[in-house]
């Protein structure tokens, strides 16, 4: 789970790591308010939504009166933000950051992520931060340093002492800089994150350490037991299907294509996926119906997929060895009643009593058609959604 | 001989009374699974599925002399579990859990450094070998005996494989599980199969996230005097970057962790791969040349 900035640092900071003040409005009279004791010569407004890039998108603006903070706080509120890493319809900000700027002397660069290597964890650090780090691993991947943790283990003084040197810190910064890198694994490691990025860490005029952008995402599956985390959830930061299947307990993922997809299991999701995209044709979804394909859940899935607008056809895939096909057929058959199916429906199951279930779809009366073999299934949909056009 | 589970295998499930345990450890006994006990704390002393409930894992070491345990504990138990496995030094711990905490596992790695024990999984559907038994769900009328192993992070996909080389058989399918930090690897199944005597090729079935396919091609490239041939697909090719997948370590961090990438380097290291999952059976037999 990906959350805010803002709430990234309000974490960060009772580890002691150390963030500018700053507080979040969601109107504008509200920046009025703060600004009243976040008396900056200068203020950064930035736009919270969970995708970077925000800064050439205009989401990121530095202010040097009470009036231009007002201003740029309203224009803010509300605008769409497009970015490399948001959707073609972009992204409206609902929240805005004000924070205090700096004279800033050095920009570097600080991720703190999971490493499937060693099942440990991994810092990646870097003298050339302020700047997109997958390009400076691309031009000059001799910038970008690592020091690896092994699986359970802590963050020792000598490891950030060894990466403060690294970035080129002596004396007093470096001191502050390492007891910042300290307190942001014992974050970290304490509050089950996937992955903490700093990217600038700062180094200020006035020689202090300053985390300026942070970017955190969390294990969903510790979610459980990280309250605090749990709560900082913003659900308009999600697809609208995407909450519904997740209540559903449905793993959905939207994407860009026009085939809706239904299928058991992670791995053949994906595969469903490749081989729609093999024949020429592209997913409107990734679809694990997860746990047991029963005909309710698969009426669930079925109904959520049909309501996508950008769904032009469907591909349902069932591969189990314990399910009764009859069971899943009825289940299809029931919701394709419920929503008036008039969409090109492809079926392939596999599992006990497969001919049963065919001629429940056959005799259905709507259009779906029941094939043999995924290969089939994902030529025929591709097929039929072209002819649709 | 296959792998990992053989006709001298003396099982156990922990989790065993529980509603995924008892279904799954039906289905293993009547796929005539040696299953000689459970565990589920406070119901040591009673009988379930005919077979005597412990509750601990050293009770029923000392009383049944097992060597290899499925786990079915829900996620926040789970990680204790495998460790009680562990510490029982079983052979062999298969954890079928999904949505174990990646730092609980980070903690089940630390402790099993230097320990005998090989853990499958977690988040897996298991080990499976035709004609002799099985720990986990795979449904067991999809195999076949025979002489092709398959390792596979996606368990769907261990079963179409399963499919598809229905005429050659299988030796032992090994499902390796699709979270960030688990037990055996790609290069540690691969290295089981190329010892095995009665495995003459290899299905590896991977896909996005992670770099443990191209540890597995670079083990590949590494083989010389002793080689089995190896069909491979990555799953994921049509997938977006930075979304995650299903499985918790189905994500695209960086471009080494791409389907491409990582089929790329199964190709250089002499692995057939195929395009779909459709054509992994034709895919191991064109590898094998037959």
């Amino acid at each position: 789970m990906d959350i805010h900035e803002y709430q990234a640092k309000q974490l960060l900071s009772k580890f002691g790591v150390n963030i500018p003040p700053g507080e979040v409005v969601y109107q504008t009279h509200e920046a009025e308010n703060i600004l009243s004791w976040l008396n900056e010569d200068k203020i950064v407004v930035k736009a919270q939504v969970h995708a970077g890039g925000r800064g050439k998108a205009g989401g990121v603006k530095i202010c040097n009166n009470p009036e231009q903070v007002v201003q740029t706080v309203d224009e803010m509120i509300g605008m769409i933000i497009k970015t490399p890493q948001t959707s073609e319809s972009g992204k409206t900000v609902r929240r805005v950051y004000l924070e205090k700027g700096y004279e800033i002397k050095k920009e570097l660069y600080i991720c703190i992520t999971v490493d499937r290597e060693t099942g440990g964890n991994t810092i990646i650090y870097s003298k050339k931060g302020g700047v997109n780090i997958e390009e400076v691993s691309e031009k000059n991947p001799n910038d970008i340093h690592n020091i690896k943790i092994s699986a359970g283990s802590d963050l020792l003084t000598h490891h950030a002492r060894t990466i403060v040197y690294n970035l080129g810190l002596t004396g007093q910064i470096a001191k502050k800089a390492q007891k910042n890198i300290l307190a942001l694994y014992k974050a970290f490691v304490s509050l089950d994150a996937a992955m903490i990025e700093i990217n600038p860490f700062a180094v200020t005029a006035s020689e202090e350490i300053v985390i300026l952008d942070c970017k955190a995402s969390f294990d969903d599956n510790a979610l459980y037991r990280q309250r605090a985390v749990a709560e900082m959830k913003d659900e308009n930061e999600y697809d609208p299907l995407e909450l519904e299947a997740a209540r559903h307990d449905l793993n959905y993922v939207k994407l860009d294509g026009n085939i809706g997809l239904m299928v058991n299991g992670a791995g053949l999701s994906m595969a469903t996926m490749d081989i729609i995209k093999y024949y020429g044709g592209e997913a409107a979804n990734f679809m694990d119906v997860a746990g047991a394909a029963t005909p309710d859940r698969v009426a669930a899935a079925f109904k959520l997929i049909y309501k996508d607008p950008d769904v032009q056809g469907i591909l349902i895939n069932i591969f189990g060895g314990m399910m009764r096909c009859n069971d899943i057929a009825t289940g299809l058959v029931n919701a394709s009643e419920e929503v008036g199916l008039d969409k090109p429906l492809v079926v392939r199951l596999e599992g006990t009593n497969v001919d049963m279930g065919k001629e429940i779809l056959k005799n259905s009366g709507f259009p779906i058609k029941p094939v043999d073999t995924m290969e089939q299934a994902a030529k025929d949909v591709v097929e039929m959604v072209k002819e649709k056009k | 001989m296959a792998v990992l589970l053989t006709p001298e295998s003396k099982i156990i499930c922990q989790g065993f009374t529980g509603a995924q345990g008892t279904f799954h450890s039906e289905r293993a006994i009547e796929y005539n699974t040696n299953i000689v006990g459970g565990v589920t704390p406070e119901k040591g002393g009673t009988n379930h599925l005919n077979v005597p409930v412990f509750n601990t894992v050293a009770e029923a070491k000392k009383a049944t002399n097992c060597n290899a345990s499925g786990v079915f504990v829900p996620p926040p138990f789970a990680a204790d579990a495998i460790l009680e496995a562990v510490e029982a030094e079983l052979d062999l711990v298969v954890c079928i859990t999904d949505g174990i905490p990646t730092s609980d596992m980070q903690r089940v790695k630390r402790e099993m450094k230097g320990s005998k024990t090989r853990l499958v999984g977690p988040n897996c559907p298991g080990v499976l070998t035709p004609g002799v038994g099985k720990i986990g769900i795979i449904p067991g009328h999809i195999c076949k005996p025979g002489r092709i192993g398959v390792v596979s992070r996606s368990g769907t996909l261990s079963y179409e494989s399963a499919v598809q080389t229905s005429e050659l058989g299988q030796s032992t399918i090994i499902g390796i599980g699709g979270d960030p930090v688990n037990g055996t690897n790609f290069v540690d199944a691969l290295e089981l199969f190329l010892d095995d005597k009665d495995t003459d090729g290899i299905v590896l079935i991977g896909e996005i996230g992670g770099t443990a396919e191209l540890e597995g091609a670079d083990f590949i490239k590494s083989w010389n005097g002793k080689k089995k041939p190896v069909a491979a697909f990555v799953a994921g090719a049509a997938a977006p970057k930075g979304r995650k997948l299903g499985h918790a370590g189905a994500i695209v961090n960086s471009g080494a962790e791409t389907a491409d990438a990582k089929k790329e380097a199964l190709k250089s290291a002499g692995v057939v791969v195929s395009d779909t999952i459709t054509r992994i059976g034709d895919a191991m037999r064109k590898a094998m040349k037959i």
